[in-house]
């Protein structure tokens, strides 16, 4: 699981972060000032520094936040000067963007602010839509508003050439200044609060944040144009209201809350995509008449709210109609604030002892959580040891608060006080500077001074606050006392008082595994975590012990007298069940079936049997059968209806139509899976995990497959007949998997999360098909998507009513299907619903702002705007659903992928690095550091930078790496060394004709690529010196993906494959015939895949036999 | 790299070669060859040695065949042990193949209990497992399967099916992870130079601090004697499954690897051999 961070601030406005994989509270040293407020999400932190100023911290990544700015020179052709600067007075700019309307000279643009810089000057681009451009990137037209050609003709009169530049956001981890400028000039008051979220209402533009603060008048600003590729947004725009307003809380959807002076909360309402600032407010009583709120925390679908007597209420019936909930439930425990964190998880700070506290139990079904449970972690600064902190650390607690109660207790004289309630306003400086000295019990000389020093802060302060108010003097004197106490050294057994946390970045679930909680085991969870992790175990003395003198004992005992009769002769075992069995012949229907498995020593000694299926036909008793070790495949098929699985031999492969099994239930199904799957794997002699050679699949259920190589697959004349692969189930569920020779494997799933591969087994796979450790939980999230069609008719416009030939108004993608909202279900019983439906933006063709795409009738194209010739209407919904199983894979945090490729053999050495590249799910090209045989997962990504999004990535024979961008155009990666594993630029290699590149696979030497219409080039005319080739030749048509081995065999997954029964999807095929001087092969080799459980896979083909 | 699982099926498909010999005094009507066999380290004496009898009857009359029973140099051998355990017992420093003399006659009530059928070492198989989970799990899992699953283990020692055994006792070999281990060890430690015919206590897997049990603490709460002092030559040997693993090696990890069919831990502690 990636780690992410816990923020808070203590109470002298010290910043700390809490890593959800660490244990201790890490200072945020880059913090020059004190904060006294902070708001995160995942991919940066908001604070509000003692200055009252915003600043913001941006996480680095892997991947730097850069922005391709571009204009377009513009010439037009005279006799004189040929082409020229000279336009015309009618024509646009010399120098302009791509409409022509906006003068934009190179000197014109500028870094939005000194946290940009720029990566480099200013250079051409030569490529233009997938197509290499003639040297000087110029397109030429007839007209300036025309279309643009790359090739000059004789009536070119005008030209032009697109320029780019890149900035890239340098500021990151650290604290950058926010300047505080309204829409008309400078903000009039400083700020007191800030909360940042907002990012699920839309994700266009790609990383866009809402951020609400409050200045210490009580106005509320909304910062604008906040994405990636402007983390610091664009300017505030003040959000009328009708109170003044303390505090504000914004969730990471729709959901925001404000507390008003007057102890109301208020509510915001009107928020949607094109309007994520909202329309309006409503006002929400306090939950206790008596004592007004002084806090609101929200989350998803939550509202927690703190009153100024410290008691915290949770908001019932939050949902996304009603955002203002029916009713306040009081809870227990008292606190100064609460914050709502990712997955609706809340964190707080007590008022009895300052310690950030963390609600337990919080789920989807049980939002308000069970118990609040401290995080009892040390500081990076604490140097004691943990018994004598602890106990000392009460102690000092316990000290400082009879203190606090004690100044508490007369009653308050300044009503302010207690209108603004802050705790933190009630607690008198002085008791904050003393407590260190209780509990240390050290006699500090310097104390007087500090009380004189704060004491005249206190007075340079107050004057400068117009109003007075105790609130700020309080929240402003906090922070001075702070700047007073940095420069003594605390004691290291000081309690830490917390002011602020914020959980919005921290991704916990009431499931996360967190060491937060009691230091001493934490201490001891986290040696066995670690254990768990590099395991240890497997390398301990002992263990080695065991199997060094257990193969001793075997040899001793065993190896001299195997000649000696077995004492126990070798009897059949027959297991048996009921099942259902999809008839071979028609009608096809599920028929009741007995099933048996017999098992038997075969004549080698190796384990082998027969699989029984008696069925009756015409009142006659008929059986079929199949030998164990004939069987190639066993698949399960989930649908919503039954337990399915379909076994395959030889034989049914060639015939496309499998033997399809229905068990009872599903315990029932995996047991039978995993008995057969151990039995097909005796009888074939395979143990253990798949060896290094193992050829590699993904179904495009998800389900991971591997199949050993013969021994002989490519170098003998008459390799394996694919039909009779034998593949076994791994557990886990990806989208893609690359591997290489070396038993390097990483996948991808369908959330686009990268896996590494650990180990085997898991899954169904328990006990002996499964390897003890490094089994691990793996979680895939995909959409279902259904579709809302609408016709249009004269009198009520778009409707929901058809016309009688119409597809349903709910449908799938095809329309033959009815979906609606309510009967749609998740892929398989194993898919949970995670979220409501949404509408989906994001389809090809875009759409209007409801969602809406047009089109003229039904099975038409489809585009994002009305015309008057459009009849009908579609928008998508999208709903998520998560899948959890466990499989022998590893996260690789944070960033998530679309493509992957592994070098296919060269390391010899365990520590030799081993080239990897990947391609992120927002097209940024990556270089994988630190891969080696012992560390399989690499250290950190190294971006390549690229002037477009790419979509697919190849790594072949001596570093030649090819690349897919979006366009569709390829590209070849120069010098790429192990001296220099990123290369140092990108060759344009123009398609093959009038066809966009989809797909691309290099194997030893060989180049092959995938169009968008299903076809197959090879490059041609590539050589050492020349690795970029010199033409595309097309091979065939109908492929759906191509992977090439290191010995330049082919593999492809082909659709349209005849078999005896049907027709046949995504089958995967070998190429016969590859030779070194003929590395185009000859035919086709046809193996497994079938149209009814569309089986298909991403072949990565890694035979034993390497150079 | 090798996995645990690899254990497993070493332990399963461990044999040791022998050499069964008629006692001398026995009437036979011609003279007996000697019979060699690999008898299966994890099964028992009198589950599988029907060949033995059957090679041996042949050259006997029936009026002198009375049960059978096996010794080794003289000591009766006790068929309720698993014969690795026998082996590492008594032999475990003589030489290849174990030599065990057979008899027809004088069975030794004293010492043997009596073993009219298969059904017997079944029911004392079951026992043990049964005892086994009450130590693991408070007798949950074995309670919670049904009789034909318990006849699966069974039938799995019996005809020497790993697959079909481990499929069952996978589910013995469970414990909730939060725990991190069973409730007690299965535990049996067995002295060739003692009266008693083994030991057995309640041990934890875990201390209650959390700290993981090894089979040194487990030797030094239950038999000290077993471990030599680092200034002394070694003077017992701790044998389990005809290997000694290291003293560190965790409890825990040993019972669920090292245990015999009938989920006990059966630890030899035999002198080391004076060279």
């Amino acid at each position: 699981m990636s780690v992410s961070l816990l923020w808070a601030v203590d109470v002298y406005g010290r910043v700390y972060s809490l890593s959800t994989g660490g244990q201790q509270w890490e200072q945020c040293h880059d913090a020059v000032l004190e904060f006294k407020r902070v708001t995160a999400v995942q991919q940066c932190c908001w604070g509000i520094a003692c200055d009252h100023h915003i600043y913001l911290n941006v996480h680095s990544s892997d991947v730097p936040i850069r922005y391709q700015e571009e204009t377009y020179e513009n010439q037009r052709w005279n006799p004189k000067d040929n082409f020229s600067d000279h336009l015309l007075p009618s024509d646009r700019w010399h120098w302009s963007d791509i409409t022509g309307l906006e003068h934009q000279p190179l000197d014109s643009f500028l870094l939005p602010s000194t946290n940009w810089e720029w990566e480099g000057d200013w250079y051409i681009d030569e490529n233009f839509g997938g197509e290499p451009t003639e040297k000087g990137g110029w397109t030429y037209a007839l007209d300036f508003p025309a279309t643009y050609t790359k090739d000059k003709k004789w009536n070119s009169c005008v030209r032009r050439r697109r320029w780019i530049r890149y900035r890239r956001y340098k500021a990151t981890d650290t604290w950058a200044k926010i300047p505080s400028e309204g829409h008309s000039g400078p903000l009039p008051d400083p700020f007191n609060d800030i909360s940042c979220g907002g990012w699920e209402i839309s994700e266009e533009p790609r990383g866009r944040l809402s951020l609400w603060a409050v200045s210490l008048q009580g106005k509320v600003w909304f910062r604008e144009g906040i994405h990636h590729h402007s983390p610091e947004g664009e300017g505030w725009e003040e959000v009328s209201l009708p109170g003044e307003v303390v505090q504000i809380s914004c969730g990471p959807g729709d959901l925001v809350w404000a507390v008003l002076w007057e102890g109301q909360l208020i509510v915001r309402e009107g928020i949607t995509r094109d309007c994520p600032q909202g329309s309006s407010w409503v006002v929400v009583d306090s939950p206790n008449p008596e004592a007004g709120a002084i806090h609101v925390a929200v989350g998803d679908n939550v509202v927690w709210a703190v009153t100024k007597d410290n008691k915290v209420w949770f908001r019932r019936g939050i949902n996304s109609h009603n955002p203002c909930g029916s009713g306040w439930i009081g809870m227990v425990g008292e606190m100064v604030m609460v914050n709502v964190g990712l997955n609706d998880q809340v964190w707080g700070i007590s008022c009895v002892d300052r310690a950030v506290y963390f609600r337990q139990g919080v789920t989807s079904s049980e939002l308000s959580g069970k118990a609040w449970k401290a995080v009892n972690v040390p500081r990076d600064g604490d140097i004691r040891s943990h018994s004598s902190a602890s106990i000392s650390s009460l102690h000092s607690a316990g000290c400082f608060f009879s203190g606090e109660v004690q100044a508490q207790s007369p009653p308050p004289i300044d009503p302010d006080e207690v209108a603004l309630g802050e705790p933190e306003a009630k607690c008198p400086p002085p008791a904050l500077v003393l407590s260190p000295s209780l509990s240390g019990g050290l006699g500090d000389p310097q104390w007087s001074n500090v009380d004189l020093e704060e004491t005249q802060t206190h007075l340079a302060v107050g004057p400068a606050v117009v109003r007075g108010d105790s609130a700020d003097t309080c929240s402003l004197s906090s922070v001075a006392t702070y700047t007073l106490c940095q420069g003594e050294p605390y004691g290291a057994d000081e309690h830490p008082l917390w002011a602020w946390v914020s959980g919005g970045g921290c991704g916990v679930n009431c499931h996360s595994q967190l060491n937060w909680f009691n230091s001493a085991t934490a201490l001891a969870s986290s040696v066995q975590s670690m254990s768990l992790s590099i395991s240890p175990a497997q390398t301990a003395a002992w263990r080695k012990q065991i199997f060094e003198q257990l193969s001793e004992r075997s040899k001793r005992e065993m190896d001299h007298f195997k000649h000696y009769e077995q004492a126990v002769e070798q009897s059949v075992w027959v297991k048996k069940g009921a099942m259902q069995w999809w008839r071979d012949w028609k009608p096809h229907k599920w028929v009741d079936v007995r099933f048996a498995l017999e098992q038997f020593s075969g004549p080698e000694g190796n384990q082998d049997g027969i699989l029984f299926l008696y069925y009756n036909f015409n009142e006659e008793k008929k059986y079929l059968h199949a030998f164990i070790n004939e069987v190639t495949i066993l698949v399960p098929v989930l649908n919503d209806s039954k337990h399915t699985f379909a076994v395959y031999t030889a034989e049914r492969t060639k015939q496309r139509w499998p033997i399809r099994l229905a068990a009872a239930t599903e315990v029932e199904m995996h047991d039978w899976l995993a008995l057969l799957s151990v039995s097909c794997c005796d009888s074939r002699g395979i143990q253990g995990p798949p060896s290094k050679q193992a050829i590699w699949s993904v179904t495009c259920k998800g389900d991971i497959f591997v199949c050993e190589p013969s021994p002989s697959l490519e170098a003998c004349p008459y390799p394996t007949p694919c039909d009779q692969m034998f593949w076994r189930q791994v557990g886990g569920h990806l989208r893609l998997v690359e591997c290489n020779s070396l038993g390097v494997v990483w996948g991808v799933g369908y959330d686009h999360t990268a896996w590494v591969y650990t180990g085997y087994g898991g899954g169904f796979f328990q006990g002996l098909a499964s390897s003890t450790d490094n089994i691990f939980t793996q979680t895939d999230v995909k959409c279902v998507y259904i579709y809302e069609n609408q016709r249009w008719n004269p009198v009520t416009g778009y409707t929901n009513r058809g016309l009688p030939t119409d597809r349903y108004m709910w449908s799938d993608a095809t329309g033959l299907q009815e979906c609606t909202k309510a009967n749609a279900k998740p892929p398989s019983p194993h898919w949970t619903w995670v979220a409501d439906w949404t509408i989906d933006y994001g389809i090809s063709g875009g759409t209007d702002r409801e969602g809406w795409q047009y089109a003229a009738d039904f099975p038409r194209s489809y585009h994002g705007h009305k015309t008057l010739k459009d009849f009908v209407r579609r928008r998508r919904w999208a709903r998520k659903c998560k899948l959890t199983t466990t499989g022998p894979w590893q996260e690789v945090p944070p960033i998530p992928l679309s493509d992957v490729t592994i070098v296919l053999c060269g390391a010899q050495s365990s520590v030799e690095p081993i080239p990897l590249w990947a391609i992120s799910n927002k097209g940024d090209v990556l270089c994988r550091l630190g891969v080696t045989l012992l560390t399989p997962a690499g250290t950190s990504w190294l971006h390549v930078g690229t002037d477009q999004p790419f979509k697919s990535i190849s790594i072949g024979g001596a570093n030649q790496v090819w690349a897919i961008a979006r366009d569709g155009s390829a590209f070849y990666r120069g010098s790429v060394s192990s001296e220099s594993p990123a290369g140092d630029c990108w060759y344009h290699i123009p398609c093959p004709e009038r066809q966009k590149l989809q797909q691309v696979s290099v194997g030893r030497t060989s180049v092959y690529t995938v169009d968008q219409n299903g076809n197959l080039w090879f490059r041609q005319g590539l050589t050492p010196s020349y690795p970029q080739g010199s033409s595309w030749e097309h091979i065939c048509n109908n492929v759906r993906k191509v992977s090439v081995g290191p010995l330049d065999q082919v593999w492809i997954i082909a659709d349209k494959v005849q078999g005896s029964h049907s027709l046949s999807c995504g089958t995967v095929c070998h190429r016969l015939g590859v030779q070194p001087m003929e590395p185009k092969g000859q035919s086709w080799d046809y193996g497994i895949g079938v149209r009814l459980f569309n089986l298909t896979s991403n072949p990565d083909p890694n035979p034993s036999t390497c150079f | 790299m090798a996995d645990d699982k690899d254990v497993l099926r070493d332990v399963w498909f461990g044999r040791i070669p022998t050499c069964f010999t008629l006692y001398q005094d026995e009437i036979t009507e011609r003279e007996a060859e000697p019979f060699y066999l690999l008898l299966p380290r994890v099964s028992y004496l009198t589950l599988v040695t029907d060949k033995v009898k059957k090679h041996f009857l042949k050259v006997m009359k029936a009026e002198d065949v009375e049960e059978m029973w096996f010794d080794f140099e003289g000591t009766p051998l006790k068929w309720h042990y698993p014969i690795g355990l026998l082996f590492d017992l008594h032999a475990s420093n003589t030489a290849l193949p174990w030599s065990i003399t057979v008899h027809f006659k004088n069975f030794p009530e004293r010492d043997l209990l009596h073993c009219p059928s298969n059904s017997v070492i079944e029911a004392h198989f079951m026992s043990s497992i049964k005892e086994a989970d009450a130590l693991k799990h408070k007798s949950q899992v074995i309670n919670d399967m049904q009789k034909k699953d318990h006849k699966q283990l069974w039938m799995g020692l019996q005809n020497d099916k790993f697959d079909q055994f481990w499929a069952m006792n996978r589910k013995l070999m469970e414990y909730p992870t939060e725990e991190g281990g069973f409730r007690y060890i299965p535990f049996r430690i067995y002295l060739t130079m003692s009266d008693r015919p083994f030991i057995q206590k309640l041990f934890r897997p875990i201390s209650s601090d959390g700290y993981t049990h090894t089979l040194g603490d487990l030797l030094k709460e239950v038999y000290p004697m077993a471990i030599s002092s680092d200034d002394e030559s070694k003077r017992y040997q701790v044998v389990i499954h005809g290997i000694e693993p290291l003293l560190e090696t965790p409890l825990q990890w040993l019972s669920e690897h090292l245990s015999h069919p009938d989920n006990f831990l059966h630890i030899s502690v035999i002198p080391a051999p004076s060279d």
